[in-house]
């Protein structure tokens, strides 16, 4: 039973880089025990399509089609801030369950736990967004700019989720069970999601709620992203977004590792 | 260089509770530690110390020559640790379980997945390494628990209570694998609350309370100590009672305890039972129960400490 191995001094970065991909593919093969995540970032985002562009798309935009076209980035981008929640909950799971001391008795790089975490949650990501914009084809939705409008698309919304999944991972460090983390999650982003221009146009709204909703970054994203995949203004929204998402690592990235360093 | 672990001073504190007060141990290469002591004690805290998890307050503490705090990727490379609460991924199957592990130790696929099956067989849970964790039994979990913390093939385990909470025959079963890993030549560090469990498993004892070492020894020596025998005799009839009374005092030289008609007294040497037998055939007293016990944590606490274990009363904590 006994092999010797040669001890040594650290991991290297390319082994650091595959342990990340060992923990995002486990990560991901989760899923095929517990379909109904699947379900949360695929029927889901699908149902929200369908509920607004048929049932509401009409009387906000005047046509359903219409109404398609301006809604289907924005939900996109919500889409991809519900999934960022994952990233919460699974860490969270981790932690309570043990999981995470185990990792963190093994000699692996002490980064990637976190990091294959959040790789598998950007191929979640990728996910969602093709198949969103394939209900949305076959829907209706046609892209109004190119396959290069498409490609900035999908990389500024991956680089807004990686610093949203600070967030989570915050929360995912803080809350005591996987069940706080989605009642927390929920409670948070539905407000954030909803006070934007995800559904509907801010002109509608009152003069205080416009101020609300244009600082919103989702907003801010979701214009971007319609700029790139239906025509239209993107270089301000997109520099906004940007900097949001560095501000938002900023300031909780540094605070979750801080947190996640308390707690284990 | 003999010594695994070698741990000086442990000290850690939780905010107001001081966990470790001060915690020596060493445990040699090729032998089982048994870590014994009541709840709150201060085990598993000196399980996480030595398993780079965290970190003392102050003290040291090398294992294998490497020192946890500023070589912990060393020592990692040396150690398996199955935790208190088995830390099994029951969103993946006990197969995919053991292959993740491996993955992570650096394996190629094919020898992650042979060295899974491997474990899968000798821990008995070749049927159901299909199966997601969930869907295990407690017992089942922790096999598989105790599997993952192997795959690597550590040179020093660490056991967390591996026993609690399992059945008797579980229990044995666990301790039969245990016996097995060390002959293999394994060192492993054992924590446990039952002294049976500690006695029949480890070569040497160290009781801790309150996150002090108060004893340390083989189990021989540590019975010795503390008695760690009930002898306990009920005659049939209760005019009996003072006789053997009588006889079990001179025999095991202290005050039996009377409770009805059971006399019992703490007894060293387990040769006082034959004793006593012929005393009591010798003067024609007839018995409904005769028999030698091992002592419970709790007795061995009253005679090491003088007071029995303190009730905790701090359920609430994570
Ligand atoms: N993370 C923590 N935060 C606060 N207090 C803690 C923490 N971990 C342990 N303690 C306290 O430190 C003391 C020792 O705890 P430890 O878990 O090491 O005991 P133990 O011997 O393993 O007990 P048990 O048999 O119940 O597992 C206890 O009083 C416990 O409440
Ligand atoms: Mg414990």
């Amino acid at each position: 039973m006994t092999t010797v191995n040669e001890v040594r001094p650290r991991v290297g970065p390319w082994e650091g880089l595959q342990q990340t991909l060992t923990i995002a593919w486990r990560t991901l093969v989760q899923i095929r025990h517990n379909p109904f995540e699947l379900g949360d970032f695929s029927f889901q985002p699908i149902m929200f399509v369908l509920l607004f562009t048929y049932v509401f798309g009409g009387a906000i935009e005047g046509s359903t089609s219409g109404y398609l076209r301006f809604a289907l980035p924005g939900i996109i981008v919500m889409n991809m801030i519900f999934v960022t929640m994952y990233v919460g909950m699974g860490l969270n799971t981790d932690l309570t369950k043990g999981v995470f001391d185990r990792l963190r008795s093994l000699p692996i790089a002490r980064w990637a736990p976190l990091a294959g975490r959040i790789a598998a949650d950007l191929l979640k990501q990728a996910w969602s967004i093709a198949l969103l914009l394939g209900v949305g084809y076959l829907l209706g939705f046609r892209l109004g700019t190119g396959i290069v409008g498409l490609a900035v698309a999908t990389v500024l919304i991956l680089f807004f989720a990686l610093a949203f999944s600070w967030i989570s991972v915050l929360v995912g460090v803080t809350a005591r069970d996987p069940e706080k983390v989605q009642i927390l999650g929920y409670t948070a982003l539905f407000p954030i999601t909803f006070v934007s221009n995800v559904f509907v146009r801010t002109d509608t709204m009152p003069g205080w709620l416009q101020a609300v909703v244009k600082a919103n970054p989702v907003s801010q994203l979701s214009d971007a992203v319609r700029g790139l995949l239906i025509g239209g203004p993107v270089a301000q929204p997109a520099l906004y977004s940007i900097l949001w998402a560095i501000g938002i690592m900023a300031v909780f990235a540094p605070l979750s590792l801080y947190r996640l360093k308390k707690r284990v | 260089m003999s010594d695994v672990i070698q741990a000086e001073g442990l000290v850690k504190r939780f905010g107001e509770t001081t966990a470790l007060a001060g915690v020596d141990l060493s445990v040699r290469n090729g032998t089982v530690l048994g870590l014994l002591g009541p709840n709150g004690a201060g085990k598993t805290t000196i399980v996480r110390i030595l398993a780079t998890l965290l970190q003392p307050d102050s003290g040291r503490a090398t294992i294998g020559g490497y020192d946890i705090m500023t070589q912990a990727h060393q020592v990692r490379q040396l150690i398996g640790l199955t935790g208190q609460f088995a830390s099994v991924d029951e969103n993946l199957t006990g197969l995919e379980n053991l292959v993740f592990v491996g993955r992570l130790l650096g394996m190629p696929k094919a020898d992650a997945k042979a060295r899974a099956r491997e474990l899968l067989g000798s821990f008995k849970l070749d049927d159901a390494g299909e199966r997601a964790a969930k869907t295990y039994s407690g017992g089942m979990r922790r096999r598989l628990d105790l599997a993952a913390s192997l795959v690597g093939r550590p040179r020093l385990l660490y056991l967390d209570e591996p026993t609690t909470g399992l059945d008797p025959r579980a229990r044995m079963e666990a301790w039969e694998l245990i016996r097995g890993m060390v002959s293999g030549g394994m060192t492993v560090l054992l924590t446990t609350q039952y002294l049976d469990e500690a006695d029949a498993l480890a070569d040497d004892i160290v009781v801790i309370d309150h996150g002090r070492v108060i004893a340390m020894g083989t189990p021989d020596e540590l019975k010795a100590k503390t008695a760690a025998q009930t002898l306990a005799v009920r005659p049939v009839d209760p005019v009996h009672v003072p006789t053997v009374v009588a006889a079990l005092s001179e025999l095991a030289r202290v005050e039996p305890e009377v409770d009805g008609q059971l006399v019992s007294a703490p007894v060293a040497d387990p040769g006082v039972l034959p004793l006593l037998y012929q005393r009591l055939a010798q003067d024609g007293i007839e018995v409904t129960e005769l028999g030698l016990r091992s002592a419970s944590l709790n007795e061995v606490f009253l005679s090491l400490t003088g007071q029995p274990i303190e009730e905790e009363s701090d359920d609430d904590r994570q």
